[in-house]
């Protein structure tokens, strides 16, 4: 599917995959870049797109009903809020228990993220990740320990790899023209 | 971009209303009519002042952003992660080679014989296969795709 529309071609009304059509398409390509933060932003999204707040309302609820909006949030800048160390935990898990351990792993309190990925062998034997956040790397390190002792012997290998640098940092955009109205 | 401006910003000074803020709303804004006036309302701010102190937490840096969280794959888009093993003496090119790839959302260096890691972004699936090749080609090295088999969580929730 593109999601290259335009705002200027919300009219055509192209059905998508996904339940999403051009007016979906467009309050998305409206509000990628952000909300914003005005007593009704509905309608101050809505207004230059030619509809009316409770329309946008209704749309981005149901987008979020059907996961295509996670949620409409706070995304903090880690640093900025003192955690300092964020480690990417991956970790060599027994193909045969990945999947109830991943769930339990993802449902620990520091875990921000967590998946299944591909092992690339012999270089790579991991495949399970757990982003963990912390203040300092001890912090990560004792969440670590007790990621280890819940994956038991199902868990051969781990590595903490911290970021050490941000190369770059834009977030996702999807392709179009997005007018931010923030 | 150029990566040295991307230096890790200081940890901010927080008061306990911005804190009582940023723990309130990582977890989301209710789909309702007056969003932010609800909100208020549950953490003891006037409607005002809630939105005066998140532009403020946002136009600092202490937030990235504020809005809505897509699904890149369920809008129909490619995602994934993928790593580069590079000689730490041709490091700054591949950075910069890497950095020019507009599907390239985030990179990171991380301490590992796989040493930069980066997510990929396309409109389309087939898009993440065509922007590997054009990134192996870019920079001579080979790329570990590593896409999600299986998203077992997602919330980043920083409590301050």
């Amino acid at each position: 599917m593109s999601v290259s529309t335009c705002p200027s071609e919300a009219n055509a009304a192209t059905p998508a995959p996904g339940g999403l059509d051009a007016v979906d398409r467009a309050i998305v390509l409206a509000t990628q870049a952000g909300l914003p933060l005005v007593p009704d932003p509905w309608s101050a999204v809505g207004k230059p797109l030619g509809i009316a707040g409770e329309e946008v309302r209704q749309r981005m609820q149901h987008m979020q009903a059907s996961g295509i909006i996670r949620r409409i949030a706070a995304v903090p800048n880690h640093y900025r809020l003192g955690y300092l160390a964020n480690g990417m935990t991956v970790w060599d898990v027994d193909d045969a228990h990945i999947d109830r351990l991943g769930r339990i792993v993802g449902t620990l309190p520091g875990v921000s993220h967590c998946y299944r990925r591909p092992r690339h062998l012999p270089e790579w034997p991991y495949n399970l990740f757990a982003m963990l956040h912390g203040q300092t790397h001890a912090d990560v390190e004792r969440q670590a320990d007790e990621l280890r002792s819940l994956l038991g012997d199902a868990c051969r290998d781990h590595r903490i790899l911290y970021s050490s640098r941000i190369l770059k940092k834009t977030g996702l955009r999807l392709a179009g023209r997005s007018d931010r109205q923030a | 971009m150029i990566a040295e401006r991307l230096s890790r910003p200081e940890p901010a000074e927080l008061d306990a209303a911005d804190r009582r803020i940023i723990n309130r709303l990582q977890d989301g804004l209710p789909l309702v009519e007056a969003p932010f006036a609800a909100v208020a309302a549950e953490i003891d701010l006037s409607e005002g002042e809630l939105l005066y102190r998140l532009e403020r937490l946002r136009d600092s840096g202490v937030l990235s952003r504020f809005g809505p969280m897509y699904h890149a794959e369920r809008l129909g888009g490619g995602l994934t992660l993928a790593a580069l093993e590079v000689p730490e003496a041709d490091f700054e090119r591949v950075t910069a080679a890497v950095n020019a790839f507009p599907e390239v959302a985030h990179n990171y260096r991380r301490e590992h014989r796989l040493n930069m890691w980066f997510v990929l972004a396309t409109e389309t699936p087939e898009g993440i296969a065509e922007a590997i090749e054009a990134i192996e080609a870019a920079t001579g090295l080979p790329v570990f795709n590593m896409p999600k088999q299986e998203e077992f969580h997602v919330r980043l929730h920083l409590p301050v």
